[in-house]
């Protein structure tokens, strides 16, 4: 038994925000209430730390199976830990693609063996991604997904996202997309705008995004089947899912951190912040934090995206879409949603809890009976984040050396303490 | 001297205006050196130059090898078509196999924005960015600030209009920040898709325009861009249209200032961006560039890798 004494608690399924203690018994949650005792508990001194229920990640990348030099299920459980997650859900562009049963398995398997946090697989929309025909998706549910995507590539057709959409509502499945016009990606690699001008580097305007989301949520409408939009970077898109959300359609969105965090003008030639949907302008950044702070975006999502290094060190043009994001994710959050007055504390943690779970159609509640998944987090522990110390087998963070406000001090999944700092 | 001594070349953006114009300074005795019978000077001997062109070019690599030669420094060529890139090497492995020859300077061009930046990070001697993808060729810049000068007799707040492809020109964006510096006025005319709005973000001054006859009127310099041929492929741009809105013609130049130079960075396309009429017309200044060229490479690679004097220990240049 661990009982968890006077931390302040945040539940945002209940509103709950009062100094409680949390007894966590084997898997799950005993008792949630003041003044808790119990003789035979581990005790944790939570006074000075928030105690949340245990944080979700929509979206990143553990790059096993095919890619286990830039990160393994067990390097990428365990930095997710560090980052205060509980769980995990892994896109399916690994080598080989998680659009079979047997994938989903293995994925897993190796979780069971080696994973530091819970993983809940994303599926292929299509087989082998390629956009042509569905993947074995009724399998895959059967095995563990929790939701499907062809994440790196947008569903290729609104035919094939409409019999997606259409297939997937009654399997309780949510189809995340990568929205992103083909014809306007091609050959960019940052967002178009004067920085890329400055740089002369190929740039992608932010109607990239903006149009294949318009065609999702046509899609959405069409089909009245849910519908997700992974790491939403450009404020018109945002309005779009606004609308969207007021006209009542199943539509949900996520941000990433190092969307609502950086600007364009911040990208120079260094790789480390190249990434796809890329670094929006300044207005989009200001339109996201709005989102963020009305409920227009439903989750932090960190899109982890480990590269090893001759990946990245090469010339921008060359290299490798993505950026790590496991163990910044909450500093970023702290430091520009929360210290900056932006958006309350209930709410950020709304965005890595109860927010993604509704995403998957799920709950996620700090009470008796619930899964013993914890996270603690302090507002203002001083710490520096250097990528050389991460447990990800990769380094390229653009938030290295970054000095924060706030952190995880926690992680405890099925009633285990799996982090401490 | 209010700069700091140049450690590399990279780009124009960063320099203030008074290290170019002490740049351009520095290059009037290698200009003189130029008109000489006996052009050699010893003042780099023992010096190596690696001259690495990732991207295949002909006339900067001659020019930057004359100013070597001229200088009395050795050269390392390395080239595209016979490089270890295409046996799959690294830029970064390429660079510190040439740092490990001992050199001490690397010229390069490369086709990858901030490729000349991404060396000059890891390797310990000055880099010379010699064209770097779309994003500056500051030497060409250099030159034609050279060829402006002598012309006009200052640089300061000239009307400039540059024509043709701007986004996909190195060209133009050292020159929009080189000339910029001296307060000049400068119009990007091209058809829309080659001149997009970022590009009046570049530098203070700049405007933009999609007519040639508004964009030549009161032009002091125009700098015609070569149109290059791959671009003709792209959606939406007829060979005949660019022709017929934005070929630099003697009928249209007549609407420029009385006498104001041409320029052209070549290699030209005659008939295409250019009237053969305006290349070889008394306006044009297109070979006096090539000639700067070498003066100007020369300077830079004196003040990089010369000794740690001024051109006080440069033998006098006689007028």
């Amino acid at each position: 038994m661990l009982l968890i004494k006077n931390g302040r608690v945040i539940d945002p399924a209940s509103g709950t925000d009062a100094r409680m203690d949390v007894l966590l018994d084997g898997d799950r949650i005993a008792a949630v209430g003041p003044n808790l005792t119990a003789a035979s508990a581990e005790i944790v001194d939570a006074g000075a730390w928030v105690v949340a229920p245990g944080f979700i990640d929509l979206h990143c990348h553990l790059r096993e199976p095919g890619d286990e030099t830039s990160e393994t299920i067990a390097s990428g459980t365990r930095a997710a830990a560090r980052g205060g997650f509980t769980a995990v859900c892994p896109m399916p562009n690994t080598r080989p693609v998680n659009d079979s049963a047997a994938v989903t398995r293995f994925i897993l398997d190796r979780a069971a063996a080696a994973g530091a946090v819970r993983i809940w697989p994303i599926g292929a929309v299509s087989a082998g991604s390629r956009g042509e025909q569905l993947a074995e998706i009724a399998g895959m549910k059967e095995a563990g997904i929790v939701a499907v995507s062809d994440d790196g590539h947008p569903v290729a057709s609104a035919k094939l996202l409409r019999q997606a959409m259409e297939y997937c509502a009654p399997l309780g499945l949510p189809v995340i997309d990568h929205c992103e016009e083909p014809s306007l990606f091609a050959g960019a690699v940052m967002r178009e705008g004067p920085s890329s001008a400055r740089l002369g580097l190929s740039g992608m305007p932010a109607a990239t995004e903006s149009i294949a989301v318009a065609r999702d949520i046509q899609v959405a409408g069409l089909t009245q089947a849910r519908l997700h939009v992974a790491h939403l970077s450009a404020a018109n898109s945002l309005e779009m899912v606004r609308e969207a959300k007021r006209r009542g359609l199943g539509v949900t969105c996520e941000v990433t951190p190092h969307h609502f965090t950086l600007t364009d003008e911040d990208v120079h030639y260094d790789t480390r912040f190249k990434v796809n949907p890329p670094i929006g302008s300044r207005e989009d950044r200001e339109a996201l934090v709005a989102g963020l702070a009305d409920g227009t975006v439903d989750a932090i999502a960190t899109d982890h995206a480990p590269h090893e290094a001759p990946r990245k060190e090469v010339e921008f043009d060359r290299a490798s879409f993505g950026m790590t994001g496991f163990e910044t994710a909450l500093a970023l959050a702290l430091s520009e949603l929360y210290h900056s007055g932006r958006v309350g504390l209930a709410r950020v943690v709304e965005l890595f809890t109860t927010g993604p779970a509704c995403v998957l159609g799920k709950t996620r509640r700090l009470a008796r009976g619930e899964p013993a998944d914890l996270t603690l987090f302090s507002l203002d522990h001083a710490w520096t984040f250097h990528a050389a110390d991460s447990a990800s087998l990769s380094r390229n963070s653009p938030f290295d050396g970054r000095a924060f406000r706030g952190a995880p001090m926690m992680t405890i999944v099925v009633g285990r303490i799996v982090f401490r700092r | 001297m209010t700069f700091e001594r140049l450690r590399h070349l990279l780009g124009i953006e960063p320099l203030p205006a008074e290290q170019i114009s002490f740049l351009l300074d520095q290059a009037r005795p290698f200009q003189q050196i130029q008109r000489h019978p006996l052009k050699k000077l010893a003042t780099l001997r023992g010096k190596s130059v690696v001259l690495a062109f990732f991207e295949p070019s002909t006339r900067t690599r001659i020019s930057f090898g004359a100013a070597a030669a001229r200088l009395g420094a050795d050269t390392m060529a390395f080239q595209a078509e016979s490089s270890s890139l295409k046996k799959g090497e690294s830029l970064a492995d390429t660079a510190w196999t040439l740092e490990a020859m001992k050199p001490d300077c690397i010229v390069m061009r490369h086709a990858a924005s901030g490729a000349a930046q991404f060396v000059s990070e890891r390797v310990g001697i000055p880099v010379v960015n010699a064209g770097d993808g779309l994003h500056e060729h500051p030497t060409q810049a250099l030159l034609d600030a050279l060829t402006i000068r002598d012309r006009r007799g200052s640089l300061e707040n000239l009307e400039i209009t540059i024509l043709g492809d701007i986004v996909h020109s190195r060209v133009a964006r050292s020159n929009v920040h080189l000339l910029s510096k001296f307060g000049a006025r400068i119009t990007l005319c091209g058809p829309a898709m080659w001149v997009p709005r970022e590009m009046e973000s570049l530098a203070p001054g700049v405007r933009r325009c999609f007519s040639i006859d508004e964009a030549l009127r009161g032009a002091e310099v125009v700098m015609a861009l070569r149109v290059q041929q791959e671009r003709m492929n792209e959606p939406g741009l007829p060979r005949e249209d660019y022709i017929r809105l934005y070929q630099l013609t003697p009928a249209r130049l007549a609407l420029a200032r009385p006498g104001a130079l041409v320029l052209h960075p070549g290699p030209m396309n005659r008939g295409l961006e250019i009237d053969p009429a305006v290349a070889d017309g008394p306006q044009s200044c297109v070979l006096e560039q090539v000639t700067n060229g070498v003066a100007v490479r020369m300077a830079l690679l004196y003040l990089l890798i010369g000794g740690p004097g001024g051109l006080e220990d440069l033998p006098h240049a006689p007028d």
